[in-house]
């Protein structure tokens, strides 16, 4: 086995593009669940709605990047509001339900072929990248060391993840430390003694939600910035895994997710090289290589599994601020 | 502070009414109106109650047997279940099918029969969070801390002298769900305070408090009357109701079928027939689930209940008895 | 994840043409005939191809539209003068090759299997997909045979949506969970009839005794997991994500045993029986149908009469109270979870032959109608979790009559969500006390 390329392929997760959009649509999800208790299992709808709308913006009506990622978030505003409005009332199971069902519909109106002109159905799209890459301030050229040697692109992209990243982390730092948190908190804790003291209780959830599902669609763009948009992407995985690496870190917490997407994506990365290289070399018998790249998506619901059952608090979470309230 | 203001013979209000201490009775200063409000759950009228009219100034009990529709109309008032029909008033201004929060920020707080502090905030945050017009709750003044740094201190402060009241002060820095039940029920009422609201309505207040914290507990009620606040609660210990209500209203199957001051309506036939009426279908051993010996039983928390509206009291009996009227209604 | 591996910019001029075609059908074909034969090759850039030769009568057509897609990929070509065609793919997989049927002369059509199926390139780099076309009038169904059939299918999918949707419904009636992971009970039962029928069992045997494992599937989860949880007092949402941690550990588990092709189990796609009109139905819909209807009246029978039925209703609507008066909740509870459990897995054998096939992510399909069913019904209601499957049955089939069939669940869940807006309790439950 060549544990250097292994070991270098790993180290590559660090900071891709992927791990950081993973880190920015958990971010979210933290503002959701972990700070206002709200289930939200669409996040995959909100990380479409992103891609999609950074891409379309720029390919169908030729607007500027930076505009396109405007209508990303736009675009999940909106979703916020479709979603939010027929279930912030009611229990939190319905919300769980009902944004699942919407981020499906989602991503089986961006697969159908009715709209393909737009979307491109299931071949997704692509060639979006130029307005992105003339803003790319580095020069041409290959910078880095190690694990980590990428062309301007790739930097740029990298770079521009990071900053949203740390943007998006101090926004929550800011609120969930201000009274607008507190309410948060208190409304994850029990809504009704909120809305007793005098708080707009749906108010705050809608807000939270739109918040979270900024983050989400910025991760989308994120995700969309080096490659394509390919709807099969977004399925309910998506947002499972971005659930594991929420409740992985710490659900109440701000580094919490950004910590979870490192250790998640460094996790996959060096499963996906070091299985199929194991099975190769006959250190896993009875063990096809395809087997071994599933093994760790096995190894990932285990994972889920464990640490709801074990840890509910995650690695950053305080063990007394558990975020699962008890219903 | 004030532990023996009144523990033993506290100051009555009276005069409240006008003419004859009929249920619907007219108030001198009355602070909630309310007009043929009813409400049924799957074909079961639990609330219907033609005219009544809450007494400003005074504390004014609830009471009656489990399933009279106390906590309901508790939940209609205050916004928090919408009714089928009916219309009242909150210091003049209609409040039918105006949200709960909006019912609250007018003043008139509530708490849960069920406590609810929040567990995972802490004592000093559940407190911060009862307080009225914060420009941090505001998300975009949330952003920038200058806007609201000075509020906050003035709110911290105001928060850690109920809390001292309350004599809560020293675990301010606990998590809420660390407290006993009766120091929850103290910080839930404490959290009302932060509002300075009119009206308090307090569900059950009593309800699984340990008998050393009764005394605390019913202090800091009548103290809330000497501050000017009006108090509606409700209740099924009838010594408790006794020592401090300046009010009475009588529920029973959704009706109010009683009003006047304590003692002319533990006496009032309508009353004790309400409480043999559900202790004849506690008898019945259904929900208790006792097979053996239920009669007996069911007799003697009777007699316990006549004891105290004849004023023979027995607070400890009812506090059991309490307890169980609670676990049955809390089962949804 | 997975990056795709071919990637167009849309093709405006394209797609106006496809939809034009698809809208005039036949006139479009004749004045497209004219123009010279576009390219029999597409995608030869790829190392892997799909290849054929379409005939009719040993004679070649020419200018017929072959389609393949999957795995991210879609392409099409016409055939040459010779009747061949080929289409380079670019990796290894299953993949549907469709034949336009109306692309063929008038009189022909597909006469054997479907015009379109799936293919798998394993081994080898390529594959030859052939279609045998044969004499016949395409059928140019009258709205209401359509009507009909799409009824008749739509009770078919409701019902056997119903056995996966009672069972959630009491287990979410009886624990409080909204199991992620009963969808993969219901790919469990079309896998172990997959096994059993490997395994040279005959059919008869095979499937029922893939009930029972189910069955048994369901017992050991309630065993090894769940109760251990609530005996912890773990609370309901923490559950919750548990379980889908499950759905995720099953769901891969299924993918490295079986890997991701398509399987069938015999007897399904058989051609069915004309019924009256152009309405048919194959032998293997009567029974499945009949066997839907059988087991829920079964079910229904042990809600209403028997005692741990009775029981089950009474946890359902109120736990303490049921707790109180006697009732082994546990016991009842371990129950529910063998009957959900063999419920899910009759469902998914009925569910391999309507799709047709067995995939390891097929539960995954079905999950989202089965929760739209129970919320349509009402959460934790029995009867209301019938009535929501046969709904969304129905309302899946019969919006292709208006809707392309690839957004057809679209429909189901917009209706979902429309539910929720105006009767949030759902159509039979009932409103809650709050307080």
């Amino acid at each position: 086995m060549d544990w250097e390329a292994i070991l270098s392929n790993t180290a590559s997760w660090l900071i891709s593009p992927e791990t950081i959009a993973y880190a920015l649509a958990a971010l979210g999800l933290a503002v959701h669940f972990g700070y206002g208790g709200l289930l939200n299992f669409g996040m995959a709808g909100f990380m479409a709605l992103g891609a999609y709308g950074y891409a379309i913006s720029i390919l169908t009506f030729g607007l500027p990047w930076w505009a396109g990622i405007i209508v990303g978030m736009l675009a999940s505003v909106v979703f916020a509001f479709i979603l939010g409005i027929p279930t912030l009332r009611l229990r939190a199971d319905y919300l769980a339900i009902v944004t699942i069902a919407a981020a499906e519909i989602v991503r089986l109106l961006f697969t159908t072929q009715v709209f393909d002109e737009v979307t491109n159905s299931a071949d997704g799209l692509g060639n979006y990248h130029e307005g992105f890459r003339a803003a790319n301030p580095f020069p041409e050229g290959t910078y880095g060391f190690g694990p980590w040697e990428y062309n301007a692109n790739g930097w740029w992209v990298r770079i521009f993840g990071i900053g949203l990243l740390i943007v998006a982390a101090l926004l929550v730092w800011l609120l969930m430390r201000s009274p607008w948190g507190r309410v948060l908190k208190g409304i994850r804790e029990d809504e009704d003694a909120v809305r007793a003291l005098g708080k707009n209780v749906f108010a705050y959830k809608m807000q939270a939600l739109i918040v979270g599902g900024v983050f989400g669609a910025l991760g989308g763009v994120v995700f969309a910035l080096p490659s394509a948009v390919v709807p099969s992407v977004y399925v309910t995985s998506l947002t499972f895994f971005i659930w594991t690496i929420l409740l992985l870190g710490g659900a109440a917490t701000v580094f919490g997710p950004l910590l979870g997407a490192v250790i998640f994506w460094v996790i996959m990365g060096f499963l996906s090289n070091v299985l199929p290289a194991m099975a190769s070399s006959g250190l896993l018998p009875f063990m096809s290589t395809t087997q071994a790249a599933t093994l760790r998506f096995i190894l990932v619901g285990l994972a889920l599994m464990l640490i709801v059952i074990f840890r509910p608090q995650g690695i950053l979470g305080n063990k007394k601020e558990l975020t699962f309230v008890k219903q | 502070m004030s532990s023996n203001s009144g523990a033993h013979s506290p100051v009555k209000t009276t005069g409240l009414h006008i003419g004859e201490a009929v249920p619907g009775v007219a108030k001198v200063d009355p602070i909630i109106i309310a007009d043929n409000v009813t409400r049924t759950f799957g074909g079961l009228k639990a609330v219907d109650v033609e005219h009544v009219e809450i007494p400003r100034g005074a504390i004014t009990a609830l009471i009656g047997p489990n399933g009279a529709g106390k906590t309901t109309l508790f939940n209609l008032l205050t916004g928090f279940d919408k009714p089928d029909t009916g219309t009242w008033t909150f210091d003049g201004t209609r409040l039918n099918g105006v949200p709960a929060f909006k019912v609250a920020r007018m003043g008139q707080v509530r708490t849960f029969q069920l406590t609810k502090a929040l567990g995972l905030l802490t004592v000093l945050e559940n407190m911060k969070l009862g307080a009225q017009k914060q420009t941090g709750e505001n998300m975009f003044a949330s952003l920038i801390k200058p806007l609201w740094r000075k509020q906050e201190g003035e709110i911290e402060e105001r928060a850690m002298e109920i809390l001292a009241r309350f004599k809560l002060d020293t675990k301010k820095d606990d998590f809420a769900a660390s407290l006993s039940g009766g120091q929850r029920k103290l910080l839930e009422m404490a959290r009302a305070l932060m509002s300075s609201p009119k009206l308090v309505m307090l569900d059950e207040p009593m309800a699984g408090v340990n008998p050393a914290l009764t005394q605390s507990l019913l202090d800091h009620i009548l103290n809330l009357k000497k501050e000017g606040m009006s108090v509606l609660f409700v209740e099924h210990d009838m010594h408790m109701v006794r020592h401090i209500a300046d009010w009475v209203i009588v529920m029973a199957e959704g009706r109010i079928v009683a009003e006047g001051d304590p003692e002319s309506v533990m006496q009032d036939a309508a009353v004790i027939d309400a409480y043999l009426g559900s202790h004849q279908d506690v008898d019945l051993g259904v929900v208790t689930g006792r097979v053996s010996g239920e009669n007996t039983a069911g007799v003697e928390d009777l007699l316990a209940d006549i004891e105290a509206e004849v004023g023979l009291t027995d607070s400890s009996a009812y506090i059991a008895d309490t307890n169980t009227d609670t676990q049955e209604e809390d089962t949804k | 994840m997975s990056s795709p591996h071919f990637v167009r910019a849309p093709r405006r001029t394209r797609t106006i043409l496809l939809f034009l075609a698809l809208l005039f059908g036949a006139l479009i074909l004749q004045s497209t005939s004219a123009a010279p034969a576009q390219a029999d090759e597409v995608g030869t850039e790829y190392d892997f191809y799909f290849a054929g030769n379409v005939k009719y009568e040993s004679k070649p057509l020419e200018d017929v539209t072959i389609s393949v897609e999957g795995n991210g990929y879609n392409a099409e070509v016409e055939t040459d003068a010779e009747g061949k065609w080929k289409i380079g793919v670019p990796e290894k997989g299953t993949y549907t090759v469709t034949l336009d049927e109306e692309t063929l002369p008038k009189g022909v059509i597909v006469a054997e299997g479907s015009a379109s199926v799936e293919s798998e390139i394993a081994l080898t780099n390529s594959k030859i997909v052939n279609y045998f076309l044969g004499e016949g009038v395409r059928v140019t169904t009258s709205f209401f045979d359509q009507l009909v059939e799409r009824t008749v299918n739509g009770l078919n999918f409701g019902l056997l949506l119903a056995l996966a949707a009672v069972g959630a419904s009491l287990v979410f009636g009886t624990t409080g969970l909204s199991n992620f992971a009963h969808g993969e009970m219901v790919t469990f039962g079309a896998v172990m009839a997959l096994l059993f029928v490997n395994l040279e069992v005959p059919l008869w045997a095979a499937l029922p005794v893939a009930v029972v494992m189910s069955g048994v599937f369901g017992y050991v989860l309630d065993t090894g997991l769940w109760r251990p949880l609530r005996r912890r007092g773990i609370g309901i949402v923490q559950v919750m994500i548990v379980s889908i941690g499950l759905s995720l550990l099953i769901r891969y588990l299924f993918l490295y045993f079986i890997g991701g092709g398509t399987y069938q189990l015999p007897g399904a796609g058989e051609a069915g029986i004309k019924l009256f009109g152009s309405v048919t139905l194959s032998i293997t819909d009567m029974i499945s149908m009949a066997t839907s209807a059988v087991v829920l009246l079964g079910v229904a029978w042990w809600l209403v009469k028997t005692r741990t039925g009775k029981a089950t209703r009474a946890i359902s609507d109120n736990p303490s109270l049921a707790a109180a008066s006697g009732i082994d909740v546990d016991r009842v509870v371990r129950i529910v979870w063998i009957l959900a459990g063999a419920l899910a897995g009759l469902a998914g054998i009925l569910w391999a032959y309507f799709r047709p096939g067995i995939k390891w992510d097929m539960g995954t399909q079905i999950l989202l109608l089965v929760f739209g069913a129970i919320v349509l019904g009402g959460l934790g209601t029995a009867f209301g979790a019938l009535l929501g499957s046969i709904i969304v049955g129905l309302l899946v089939e019969l919006s292709t009559l208006w809707i392309p069939s690839d957004i057809k669940y679209v429909g189901a869940l917009v209706v979902l969500i429309a539910v929720l807006l105006v009767k949030p309790q759902g159509l039979l439950g009932r409103k809650e006390r709050i307080g």
